[in-house]
């Protein structure tokens, strides 16, 4: 475990892994990344929260044509975890209309993404089909 | 009333390429265009508005100034997404209503031709032979493509496909046909990048983008200008009967930003900041969606378009597959939307197209619009989404002279 990175620091390669999020402490407002103010109620004060690995996907894209480098396709995600949205690629699923749908129940899944030359690996995530 | 704003004069260049032409001509063209058209001259503004996204800091305003005229007038150089030439123009309306001028220039221009897929991609960054944590989400690598899509097309796909989640109704097929329309209207539209019409078929085969938008369901990059001079009432009212019956009243002008929503900083919220654009603007001109005789909305994918007849009220809330089912957002329906074959065919050169879609209105209620007018047009609206986000709406009316 040692010799693995998560690919954005919000992803925890605890066990199990799951995804964290700065909580605004005054109306639970969640973000990935830090905030000086809360952008909902302009509070200050934030903790760290874990959020649910189980979510429902509610809207998708099958990307087939991106920017040179990114492998396609792929499909992005929007996944709503008990309340807290969440970007990311449907994963370990035929990325096809028919194998894809709204409403769709998901689970956080990770997979190595690649080893640099020290043999680290990096961890990325995504969302499965859960069913 | 004192505190009136009109649109004297008003114009577009062709959209599409033109590869002899740099952004200080075409700005150029579309400036001396809508000056001509309004009869008056680069002495008679006061103010000058200026927007150009993809060279934001170059000053596009004073580049034009030395083109066209140096007459020491302030320049406000815009940038605001797609939503820099509503912003142009808005920065006008605003300078002429506070009484500090009567009369204004706003220009948007781009070059876009070839310019490809937007959005996507981020700040370069290759794979590293060791992995080092940086930027705001300490990210080893890339995420585009890896935590979804940052690909404008990728983006309003999820943006019309949310929309299915929470209503129903919408499928691939459905978004297809919005572009079905689009394409049928731009084949009455000169100006217009594109005016192929083009069959279910052709646009569902073509080739796919981010499903469910093929390439004819995404907005066409291309080159174009367009400019609007403003004027305030008191001082029309000292010009000629011609002037004074071209010239199309600004009922109302608004820009709004997107307000604090769960969710919105994973997939951008264009709704409700648009939502809350249409409630200002519909108060301010004293007129409801029932009124209007026109919409020009911002389908910068087809995916889009859907989403925002919800948006700006044209139906009930969550009704918008039925009402496009309707037929109502046809040319010959009861709600014409794009009838210039919207951004979708008649292009989107990014900074143009928020002062070209006024065009577009004005130029119907002028009763100018040739094999494509909507006969007897009255009112009507023109709409812009710069993603970030900002929302331009504009509602105009005809003299009536």
């Amino acid at each position: 475990m040692a010799n693995q990175i998560p690919l954005v620091d919000y992803l925890v390669l605890d066990e199990p892994a799951h995804l964290r999020a700065h909580e605004c402490t005054s109306c639970g407002a969640r973000f990935f990344d830090r905030r000086n103010a809360c952008a909902g109620c302009s509070g200050t004060e934030f903790r760290m929260v874990d959020v649910t690995h189980d979510g429902i996907l509610t809207s998708f894209s099958i990307v087939t044509f991106a920017a040179p480098g990114v492998p396609v396709p792929f499909v992005s995600g929007i996944v709503d975890c008990d309340g807290t949205s969440v970007r990311g690629n449907v994963i370990n699923c035929e990325p096809s209309p028919e194998a894809v749908h709204l409403g769709m129940k998901v689970r956080l899944a990770t997979y190595v993404l690649g080893t640099d030359d020290n043999g680290v690996e990096a961890i990325g995530f995504g969302f499965e089909p859960a069913n | 009333m004192s505190d009136d704003i009109w649109i004297l004069g008003i114009i577009m260049t062709k959209f599409g390429k033109h590869p002899d032409k740099d952004v200080v001509d075409l700005a150029s063209e579309a400036a001396m265009g809508a000056l001509k058209d309004g009869g008056v001259t680069m002495k008679d503004m006061g103010i000058l508005a200026a927007g150009n996204l993809m060279n934001a800091s170059a000053g596009i305003g004073q580049q034009l100034q030395k083109q066209i005229g140096q007459t020491g007038i302030p320049v406000y150089n815009v940038a605001n997404a797609c939503a820099t030439g509503a912003t142009a123009l808005r920065t006008a309306i605003m300078a002429v209503k506070s009484g500090e001028v009567d009369m204004g220039l706003a220009v948007g221009v781009e070059k876009l031709a070839g310019a490809g897929l937007l959005g996507a991609g981020g700040t370069p960054k290759s794979d590293k032979k060791e992995w080092a944590p940086s930027g705001r989400y300490g990210a080893v690598t890339s995420t585009d493509g890896r935590i979804g899509t940052a690909s404008m097309p990728g983006v309003f796909a999820q943006v019309g496909m949310e929309y299915g989640h929470k209503y129903g109704g919408t499928s691939f097929e459905l978004f297809a046909k919005i572009a079905e329309k689009n394409h049928a209207h731009s084949t009455l539209n000169p100006l217009a990048a594109y005016t192929k019409r083009m069959t279910l078929e052709e646009i569902m085969n073509d080739v796919m983008i981010a499903y469910p938008n093929t390439r004819s369901m995404c907005s066409a990059n291309c080159d174009g200008a367009a400019a609007a001079v403003v004027v305030s009432g008191a001082k029309l009212r000292t010009m000629s009967l011609e002037q004074q019956r071209r010239a199309i009243k600004v009922k109302a002008s608004v820009l709004t930003s997107d307000p604090y929503e769960e969710g919105c900083q994973v997939l951008p919220n264009v709704n409700t900041l648009t939502r809350n654009a249409a409630k200002q603007a519909y108060e301010q001109a004293g007129v409801g969606p029932q009124d209007l005789d026109l919409v020009e909305l911002h389908d910068c994918f087809a995916t889009a378009e859907l989403v925002h007849y919800d948006n700006l009220m044209l139906c009930e809330e969550g009704g918008a597959a039925d009402f496009f089912n309707s037929g109502a957002t046809w040319r010959d329906g009861s709600m014409p939307v794009n009838v210039s074959g919207g951004l979708e065919s008649k292009g989107h050169p990014i900074a143009a197209t928020g002062i070209a879609n006024i065009w577009e209105v004005c130029h119907h209620l002028r009763g100018e619009a040739g094999p494509r007018q909507i006969e007897g047009a009255k009112v009507g609206m023109a709409h812009v989404i710069g993603l970030g986000s900002a929302c331009g709406l504009h509602i105009l009316e005809r003299s009536g002279l």
